[in-house]
């Protein structure tokens, strides 16, 4: 009996016993990779003595001087931190929209926030094209944040206010709406503004260059608060495979589990958009290769995609900053062309496999 | 041993009524099998005790209405082994049997130790050791079939709903999946309610049948008082010939009407 138990517990969650230190040493090396590269700076063997001689009882010569450890903890490593939160956050809520939506082509924008948030980026580039010198806080991210978590929620009272509705599906037709109403008065906006287009058009595009320490204590509780939520929620994510009826038969109140899922997952990507922009493509190509490696369990996709994103982002940060420095390519179009083409290797090699 | 009522049960989509006043009183450990031409209303009412439709009137489980209960707490009285089940791609056999414990777990929690066991405890008892670590895509429809119902017993529900159990399997198939109804019944005591379309297979494992027509109980009773050719005939629209064997079973066979 006793070897059974463990027969089937091991299907469940033996797989990720390996998976997950592995990368966990997988976001080691990217974050050490992250603060070692750069364009300017020291040269890059010092980073990791520099890093050890920093460390409690540790004491060795990196031979780096102040200005060059300013370069890193400044200016790198709030960018790397940056980078991985805002990788883990995109992708651990794309996988959990794909899961309440049982839908793979989802991303974490469906339901609207990056046009909610690109509306209110706009809206106060517009208004404060001069610069941000009068206010307490900087307004960008605030309305980007807002004009994120607002349009969801136009969708979400568009959506449910659809009577007799058995499917999410009345709920993904309304955050199309509402991206789509978002978007055309976006662009009513910059017709009527022309001057900011470049503005807000390097903001669409995601950057994560001038990310500070500030950006990073900025979104930390909102991303915490959202990847604890998800994260307790693997298992119900596994359970509404089976559809919204059988799952519902099984004891599960579904749309209260769609609720604070959707919820969870709109905070923690509103926060991340209003600090990085909006980058596409990690909310769904990492999931993905996640599940082509290691099936498709939420119980190992979440906390897979938590680790594989921040991972993901890190690297995909590192080209932009050298390939045609001083201007950098935006991140977005980094994760676009890496992504695309990884995510169509994996696609082969699994069907090779079968 | 659990009893299940309905008072005046009443079911509508989109304001057509597909059940009407349907009152019945299932005693506990009985065998109730609904039959019914496509669109009577059988799987409408199986799914209103599922909780997936709203009904009117009450459903009783034990004399106390469903309605009061938690969705979690009626999953703990209830399986349901839906007409075409969803087995997600990359399951294993284990994992989906492991579903049917969600009612015993909290909304954060994880599946115990105990959890795991019942579902080793099932898959062995229900020999189906060889689709455990199977992915469920690569299973034929009858090991899906018992994989289905393994996940409903791993439920310890008292009571048991099928919809349409073998309308996907061969003869051979449709005789084991009922078999091993019947003998888990039996050893749990449980409280069947299924929806058949074979009338032959419905009059022989059931202890009573109940006839729907247009979402209202038309006849009920024993198969040889429902299997009949003309109250057939009246709500089939069928010609059919009723046989009775030697040990008391009914056996329903369609009349050839065209020209010889």
């Amino acid at each position: 009996m006793s070897s059974s138990i463990t027969a089937t517990q091991s299907t469940v969650h033996g797989a990720s016993r390996w998976l997950i230190p592995a990368s966990v040493v997988a976001l080691f090396l990217a974050v050490l990779g992250g603060v070692m590269i750069g364009p300017a700076g020291p040269t890059w063997w010092r980073v990791p003595l520099e890093l050890l001689n920093r460390l409690p009882l540790i004491s060795i010569d990196s031979g780096m001087t102040s200005m060059e450890w300013a370069i890193i903890w400044q200016i790198r490593a709030p960018r790397v931190v940056l980078a991985a939160i805002v990788g883990s956050t995109l992708s651990i809520a794309g996988a959990s929209y794909q899961g309440v939506f049982r839908n793979p082509l989802v991303d974490p924008y469906l339901l609207g926030v990056a046009a909610g948030a690109g509306l209110g980026a706009t809206i106060v580039i517009t208004v404060n094209r001069s610069g941000s010198s009068d206010w307490i806080i900087d307004p960008l991210p605030l309305a980007a944040f807002l004009g994120g978590l607002l349009a969801v929620l136009a969708t979400y009272l568009v959506g449910s206010s659809v009577k007799n509705d058995r499917s999410s599906i009345s709920l993904v037709l309304a955050g199309v709406a509402v991206t789509s109403l978002a978007t055309a008065m976006q662009t009513f906006l910059l017709q009527r503004n022309s001057d900011v287009v470049r503005q807000v058009y390097s903001w669409i595009l995601g950057r994560l260059s001038t990310a500070t320490w500030s950006d990073v204590r900025l979104v930390i509780p909102y991303v915490l608060v959202s990847t604890v939520a998800l994260l307790m929620h693997r298992r119900l994510l596994d359970v509404l495979r089976v559809g919204d009826e059988e799952a519902t038969a099984l004891g599960v109140d579904v749309s209260r589990v769609r609720l604070i899922v959707v919820i969870s997952a709109t905070l923690g990507t509103a926060a991340v958009v209003a600090v990085s922009g909006l980058i596409g493509f990690v909310g769904i190509i990492v999931p993905h290769a996640i599940r082509l490696v290691v099936g498709s369990s939420y119980r190992i996709v979440l906390p897979m995609s938590l680790l594989l994103g921040a991972v993901f982002l890190i690297v995909a940060d590192i080209p932009g900053r050298i390939l045609d420095n001083p201007a950098e390519t935006p991140i977005g179009v980094v994760t676009a062309f890496l992504g695309a083409p990884f995510f169509l290797l994996i696609l082969r090699t699994r069907q090779a496999q079968r | 041993m659990t009893s299940l009522a309905f008072e005046n049960v009443s079911v509508q989509y989109d304001g057509r009524t597909a059940v009407h006043g349907f009152t019945d009183t299932i005693k506990p450990g009985e065998w109730l099998c609904i039959i019914g031409p496509n669109g009577a209303g059988k799987s409408s009412l199986l799914r209103a005790i599922t909780g997936v439709t709203p009904h009117g009137g009450r459903i009783l489980v034990d004399g106390s209405p469903l309605t009061a209960r938690s969705s979690r707490r009626r999953a703990q009285l209830i399986a349901y082994v839906p007409q075409s089940p969803v087995l997600p791609s990359g399951m294993t056999g284990a994992e989906y049997v492991l579903l049917g414990r969600n009612p015993f777990v909290t909304h954060f929690g994880q599946e115990s130790a105990l959890d795991h066991s019942m579902v080793n405890d099932v898959i062995s008892r229900l020999d189906l050791a060889d689709l455990a670590q199977r992915d469920v895509d690569t299973l034929s429809g009858g090991e899906r079939q018992r994989l289905v119902i393994a996940r409903a017993i791993a439920q310890e529900a008292p009571i048991l709903l099928l919809d349409e159990p073998t309308s996907a399997l061969d003869i051979g198939h449709q005789q084991q999946a009922l078999e091993l109804v019947d003998k888990l019944r039996r050893e749990h005591g449980l409280t069947v309610v299924s929806a058949m379309h074979d009338l032959t297979l419905a009059g022989i494992y059931s202890d009573r049948l109940a006839l729907m027509h247009a979402g209202h109980r038309v006849a009920h009773g024993p198969a040889e008082d429902v299997l009949r050719a003309e109250t057939l005939g009246e709500f089939y629209g069928v010609s059919v010939r009723v046989h009775r064997e030697d040990d008391g079973t009914i056996v329903v066979v369609p009349n050839r009407t065209s020209l010889r």
